[in-house]
């Protein structure tokens, strides 16, 4: 992977640029020791690490104004950071940024139940969102599976998404509001409790960006009452092409599951095999939860049994108890885990329209045969949002190389068959350079026109979500 | 003049060459405040439904695509656009035909924006021509994507200020089994707030919560389903006062009428707030000390329109907006300055930078959203 070069201009400003960090935040609110700062080197994108200049641990909202105020004056890049648990590359910094972590900064600032929201910082963790409203059985809906890593920073930029958003949408429709601060330190407020944006939807637009256009320090979420319960039905069947009509008719129906995970027969075997979960022996496997009340779930259950049973599944399973639901689920959950103890592994995160997913899977498994490497699928069906598990060897040299070409080929056909390079994972580094396969060069600069207008000098992540060559201009124009 | 492209090519070509600033229109029934521009850009030429696939729940459409002609399309199928878009020729007066495009430039969404989301919530896609004449596009049509800056929620909302758009993808949700209304007989705002809190804070997902005379309370789903969380909800909210039900089709043309502020049609000003649910009982409190008015509230009270002869609420409520947080829309009102809420000064120069990256030229509808 590519990354722009270390300016040694801003190198060697690190002794003076460590002397004016340490005066707003204090010793203990600055890294700059080569051991320490291996901490940062990289995120859940392992396969790509570069120790930063410095990291910062800001408190407040105020300490990141004055942090990012210096490294403005300074011209030196920024790398915000929210848990380090990014699949994409997106908190990877290189050898000349500050990289500013908001892990210190997890405090909740207020909870409105008649209202329902919530106010935190955005270093508090995904999973102690919910945690704190928890005892009045609230919650907070979006759940990546990173979810008791990864932090509300993460999730506003990269639009985090989760196995229950088929129902509840992804982190950009549960967000009311953020206090962000811009690269030069002024601080803004976008959005608030209450809904939609009273002029252009800024907040719309902040999330998802990757952490290029400002460091959101504050976020208003929106909360839930949990419902009464929820239960899942394993469905497994003996074609992809089988599973994939089951989903359509489900959806159909007008059945609103709150998640349909899909699972092909190489998952399916790897994750039975780590869990005990007791899978059957078949080629696609289904699993489908619901909400309610007791009657309510057996009532949609009863649907869903109805409409699989008209395409012959070999095997109907439905959870009649929470032992059973979380054997059924325990699999699927256990599935990057159990796949990574076979093997070294890269996961994709194209989306597609669903109807396509048969003639997708079919490609991928020509695709594993050219290039010797094995797939697994699981796959988000309702939304058509696809994890492809590549299984490479990180110790044999060029295998690495290989699942990378591969893993293009998988995203471009995604894209080719009307979806996208990414469903919830973001671009980051990963998919940087494959982003002109999805947009004209027209589409992509008026997304990096935004980020000029946010980031006049390119200094917010600059090296992330467009190919180098295309922001080439703009960065060194900023310099 | 009146443009009247027919094609995204021939728009596009129109934009490259124009001279002077243009407001952008659909079926031009949803016109609020002013535009500096006396040449009108008319898009419900570009039309016509490109796809629909109802077991992946996508729709894509060419903006000037006439509403009902997409209502019509998804009923069919017994599914729908479940963020529930206003009619505005109710309340406005207005003649002419909704386009889906110009339901996405105002994010317009009902009654069920509190419980599913608003319509820039199920905008999937946009293509559109920018202020060069450039076509230019962003999301796709798939449920899940963050593949780069998600443009789609900017265009959403946009009033035409940054872009003509010529394609737009939407999620499109099932029609539920049935619906059923509870009326709640409150009249007080703050107890009505406190109601509509009470039953969106249940298990219940209720998909409306409106104060018009009484507390409307709306349940949608399988029948079971339904019977089950009337019950649940009337014991919950039995202590607020008499609940009554409302069924299926009385049900429905209420939350239609709500939806439209049906109420309200008569009246020459009328104003649209979105505050925090528990701040817009002290909102209204304060109103009511100084102006004379009527009010209906939506979104579990987190939107209240305001109706008045002759008193112009606008102002006052902008104001207490710019310090409490939320944003008033003058929807009808002759006196105003600008019909949106003026923004805070870091937002303002964002907002001025975007929409001068899409439309350097200041061509589509200037000075509508802020003066400058």
């Amino acid at each position: 992977m590519q990354m722009p070069a270390p300016d040694p201009v801003i190198l060697a400003k690190k002794a003076k640029l460590t002397e004016r960090l340490v005066a707003v935040l204090g010793k203990e609110g600055v890294i700059s020791e080569d051991i320490a700062l291996k901490a940062y080197e990289c995120d859940a994108l392992t396969a790509y690490r570069c120790p930063p200049m410095l990291a910062v641990l800001p408190r407040s909202t105020q300490d990141v104004s004055k942090a990012l105020r210096i490294c403005h004056e300074m011209n030196v890049p920024v790398v915000p950071r929210g848990s380090g648990t990014s699949l994409a590359g997106g908190a990877m910094p290189t050898a000349d940024s500050v990289i500013l972590g908001v892990s210190r900064m997890t405090d909740v600032l207020e909870t409105d139940y008649d209202s329902r929201i919530i106010r935190v910082q955005s270093g508090r963790t995904n999973l102690a969102v919910t945690g704190a409203v928890e005892s009045e059985n609230f919650f907070y809906a979006p759940d990546p599976s990173s979810q008791l890593a990864c932090a509300i920073a993460g999730n506003v930029a990269m639009n985090s998404g989760g196995a229950h958003c088929l129902k509840y949408g992804v982190t950009t429709n549960n967000l009311m509001g953020v206090t962000m601060v811009m690269m030069d330190g002024e601080i803004v407020e976008i959005g608030g409790s209450h809904l939609d944006a009273g002029g252009l939807d800024l907040l719309g637009l902040i999330c998802g960006s990757e952490g290029q256009l400002g460091v959101v320090t504050e976020a208003t979420l929106r909360i839930l009452h949990k419902p009464e319960g929820a239960r899942p039905v394993l469905i497994g069947f003996d074609s992809n092409e089988v599973a994939g009509a089951c989903v359509s008719d489900i959806i159909r129906a007008g059945i609103l599951p709150v998640a349909i995970e899909f699972m092909d027969r190489m998952l399916i075997g790897v994750c039975d095999d780590y869990s005990g979960a007791g899978y059957p022996d078949c080629e696609a496997l289904l699993i489908v939860e619901v909400e309610g009340s007791e009657a309510e779930i057996e009532h949609q259950l009863g649907l869903i049994h109805d409409i699989a049973k008209r395409h012959n599944p070999v095997e109907f399973r439905k959870a009649t108890d929470a032992a059973e639901a979380g054997r059924i689920w325990a699999g699927r959950k256990a599935a990057f885990s159990a796949i990574g103890k076979v093997s070294d592994y890269m996961c994709l995160d194209g989306t597609i329209p669903v109807s396509q997913l048969p003639y997708v899977l079919k490609r991928i498994g020509e695709m594993s045969l050219k290039y010797g490497l094995d797939v697994g699928n699981v796959f988000h069906a309702g939304d058509g949002n696809m994890h492809p598990l590549i299984l490479y060897d990180a110790n044999k040299p060029g295998d690495l190389e290989i699942c990378e070409a591969f893993g293009a080929e998988v995203l471009k056909l995604c894209v080719e068959v009307g979806g996208c390079l990414t469903g919830e994972h973001g671009v980051g580094i990963e998919k940087r350079d494959l982003m002109l396969d999805q947009f004209a060069p027209d589409d992509l600069d008026m997304q990096m026109a935004v980020k000029d207008v946010f980031d006049p000098k390119w200094l917010l992540n600059p090296a992330k979500v467009f190919p180098l060559a295309s922001s080439a201009a703009r960065r060194i124009a900023a310099e | 003049m009146d443009l009247r492209p027919k094609t995204e090519a021939e728009l596009a070509e129109m934009v490259a060459g124009l001279q002077a600033p243009v407001r952008l229109q659909g079926g031009g029934t949803r016109a609020i405040g002013q535009v500096a521009a006396d040449d009108v850009l008319t898009l419900s030429g570009i039309s016509g439904v490109v796809d629909y696939e109802p077991g992946a729940l996508t729709l894509v459409a060419k903006a000037g695509t006439p509403l009902g002609e997409i209502e019509a399309l998804l009923a069919a199928e017994n599914q729908r656009l479940s963020f529930e878009p206003m009619d505005h020729r109710v309340l406005l007066g207005t003649q002419g035909e909704p386009t889906i495009g110009g339901v996405v430039a105002a994010n317009v969404s009902g009654p069920r924006r509190i419980s599913v989301g608003a319509c820039r919530d199920f905008a999937l896609g946009v293509r559109f021509v920018d202020g060069l004449g450039r076509v230019l596009k962003n999301g796709g049509r798939v449920m899940k994507n963050v593949t780069g800056y998600d443009l789609v929620k900017l265009m959403a909302g946009s009033w035409g200020t940054l872009g003509a758009m010529t394609e737009i993808s939407l999620k499109v949700m099932p029609c539920p089994e049935v619906e059923a209304t509870l009326a709640l007989h409150v009249s007080a705002s703050e107890q009505a707030v406190a109601a509509m809190s009470a039953a969106l804070g249940s298990p219940y997902e209720v998909t409306g919560a409106a104060q018009s005379g009484s507390v409307y309370l709306r349940i949608e789903g399988f029948a079971p389903s339904v019977a089950y969380r009337l019950e649940a909800l009337e014991a919950r909210l039995r202590r607020f006062g008499d609940v009554e039900r409302i069924e299926a089709a009385a049900s429905a043309k209420l939350w239609q009428d709500i939806r439209d502020v049906r109420s309200f049609a008569k009246h020459d000003f009328v104003t649209r707030v979105s505050l925090r649910p528990t701040e817009m009982p002290v909102f209204l409190a304060k109103a009511q000390a100084d102006h004379s008015f009527e009010t209906l509230l939506d979104w579990g009270g987190g939107l209240a329109w305001l109706a008045s002869d002759k008193d112009a609420l606008g102002g006052f409520a902008q104001a207490y907006c710019a310090a409490h947080g939320g944003h008033a829309t003058r929807i009808k009102d002759a006196f105003e300055a600008c019909a949106f809420q003026p923004e805070a000064a870091p937002v303002a120069r964002l907002s001025q930078g975007v929409r001068q990256r899409f439309d350097p030229k200041g061509l589509f509808n200037p000075e509508l959203m802020a003066r400058g």
